[in-house]
């Protein structure tokens, strides 16, 4: 599982000079749009071609301008899902899944066309026609038709973008099962902070043509300077978590952080699990005593190690919780109200309900 | 059929059809191709290429005659060469209707199989790359599939037109019948001698049958490879 990246390409007044290399499972491209993410993946994929540079895909070189190797896109065995899906509209389901597979050297079939239906949930779609499918189902023949290719790479553009939430739910899991299975290398663009949070095990961040920063998610998530799109609402936290016990009654889930207990909207998950939940700053309420006759559930002891000034009235408050990293986002009058500062003890209060789904994200197993 | 057409008229049908179906079949293959140069290609020289595709829509008819007697005549350079090394003779005899006609409706072959290759969404053929389908493959399976409404429209054009030819042809290869006589190359001879309205009144109905026949055939196809994309 290696990715290596390292490009110079300009486009008109555009300048994308990226270098990253990655391990991750699923390494998330993230960056406003303009950045330059669909430009790094289409080199990876071979659509467009550096001005120089060289990117290898698990020892694999596929570009390396100063050696002049440069391989055609038909033969780089890269699975491109695109924005917009892509599917021949002459050929039903079944014949675009299986297109790329005639292209596969036999010796290297390795893909199991009834497993990827089952595990995409399109068998019943095989004898239709793309024009008859949904946005959803359409998205999940294309993720389809890319893996029956048996690429060393799945290259995801904004796969989700033109979804909605429902349809998004519907097709995370998908992705989820396939960065488990870790058959194959994914790196998804994306530009949403919740979709990285869930799904990626590494993050490049792109700004203007350039890696801004690159590591493992849970690192480069908590820096909420490289998430300046889309709005203040987008920073957070991650937190590591485990599943501690199910409160059946009350439909609740509570979860074991180095921060002390989390409760949480019951989660289908078996005692144990490990778990990454992204709190948004948004969300944490600061108290310099313990509240009592407070409806909130989550109530976390910690200190105070960073205060940076964010957009408008805005104040983005680092604490240490027993270890984990938690993000507040405060008025700059409640900070001067509270005298909060380096050091000064607190307490996080965060609302049980204030746990999408969305950003509750199963850990990948040996990460 | 034959009793109601002389023999005369009913080879000029016959012929008519043969011709016809020659002259689309042959430029079928060649069509694409400068249809795809045209909407794809980037060379120099594509503007003349276009110039010359369209040629025959523009000039006399009796000038394309002309220029492909004197091209592909008996004693002409290219004719000579072809009827000497590949034993393909064109002047007076059917082949020379048949190229006569391929001629005359080739820039109309061409513009309905280009329009409909640039309306081909290029990213689906840039999705077949990454799928492993070498560029040929992704023509044979990604293009052509999506452009064979224009290729059907084109064929019918063409075929349609070579049953109308008339100047062209008559000039290249004359009216000798059964072998160079087409349907409105006999209605013409039946027009010109006494008697000869009733002839040509049945030609013309036959003419007029044949035509609307090809039309609505490719009509039907058209509809059937629209309703296969859209659903």
């Amino acid at each position: 599982m290696s990715l290596e990246v390292d490009i110079h390409h300009g486009q008109g007044a555009f300048t994308l000079n990226a270098r990253f290399r990655s391990e991750g499972r699923l390494t998330a491209l993230f960056g406003r749009s303009g950045a330059g993410k669909t430009t790094l993946v289409n080199a990876i994929g071979g659509l467009v071609r550096p001005d120089r540079g060289r990117i290898v895909v698990q020892g694999r070189v596929l570009l390396d301008t100063a050696k002049g190797i440069d391989v055609p896109v038909h033969r780089r065995r890269v699975g491109y899902v695109f924005q917009e899906g892509r599917l021949f509209p002459h050929l039903t389901v079944r014949q675009n899944l299986l297109f790329g597979r005639w292209f596969t050297p036999r010796r290297e079939r390795a893909a199991d066309v009834d497993g990827v239906v089952e595990l995409l949930g399109i068998g019943h779609l095989l004898g239709r026609r793309p024009g008859t499918l949904s946005g959803g189902e359409k998205q999940r023949v294309a993720i389809g038709r890319a893996l029956l290719a048996d690429p060393r790479i799945l290259l995801m553009d904004e796969p989700l973008a033109s979804l909605d939430d429902t349809r998004k739910a519907e097709i995370y899991p998908y992705i989820e099962r396939l960065r488990d299975e870790g058959r194959v290398p994914i790196v998804l663009v994306s530009h949403s902070v919740p979709e990285i949070a869930r799904l990626a095990t590494s993050v490049a961040v792109l700004a203007e043509g350039r890696v801004a920063a690159c590591g493992p998610a849970a690192e480069i998530l908590r820096h909420p300077e490289l998430f300046p799109e889309p709005g203040p609402a987008e920073a957070g936290a991650l937190v590591e978590t485990r599943v501690l016990r199910h409160e059946e009654a009350f439909d609740l889930t509570i979860l074991e952080t180095g921060a002390g207990p989390l409760t949480v909207p019951r989660l289908d998950l078996p005692v144990g699990a490990s778990l990454r939940v992204r709190i948004r700053a948004r969300d944490v309420i600061l108290a310099l005593e313990r509240p009592e006759g407070l409806s909130a559930l989550n109530i976390l002891s910690g200190t105070v190690t960073e205060v940076a000034a964010g957009e408008g009235p805005s104040l983005d408050v680092t604490l240490d919780c027993g270890g984990e990293r938690l993000l507040a986002r405060i008025t700059r009058k409640s900070a001067e109200h509270l005298g909060v500062a380096p050091g000064r003890a607190v307490h996080a209060i965060v609302k049980s309900i204030a746990f999408d789904p969305q950003v509750v994200t199963r850990i990948p197993r040996g990460e | 059929m034959s009793a109601w057409l002389s023999p005369e008229e009913w080879s000029a049908v016959t012929l008519s059809l043969k011709v016809a179906t020659a002259a689309m079949a042959g430029s079928l293959v060649p069509g694409i191709a400068v249809a795809m140069l045209l909407a794809r290609g980037r060379f120099p020289g594509r503007q003349a290429l276009d110039a010359l595709v369209h040629l025959p829509l523009v000039l006399p008819p009796v000038v394309v005659g002309y220029l492909l007697l004197l091209i592909f005549g008996r004693r002409a350079p290219v004719g000579a060469f072809l009827a000497e090394h590949v034993g393909l003779v064109f002047s007076f005899r059917w082949t020379g209707a048949a190229l006569a006609c391929a001629v005359m409706g080739f820039p109309l072959l061409v513009r309905a199989v280009r329009l409909s290759i640039e309306a081909v969404d290029r990213r689906l053929e840039k999705a077949g790359e990454t799928l492993g389908a070498h560029p040929a493959w992704v023509f044979f399976l990604v293009t052509l599939p999506l452009i064979l409404p224009g290729i059907l429209a084109g064929m019918v054009l063409s075929f349609a037109k070579a049953m109308g030819e008339f100047g062209a042809t008559i000039t290249f290869v004359s009216n000798i019948p059964g072998e160079t006589q087409t349907l409105p190359t006999a209605i013409y001879a039946l027009t010109q001698v006494p008697g000869g309205e009733a002839g040509a009144l049945r030609l013309t109905l036959i003419s007029v049958a044949l035509s609307m026949a090809a039309l609505w055939a490719s009509e039907w196809l058209a509809r059937r490879v629209r309703r296969r994309l859209a659903s």
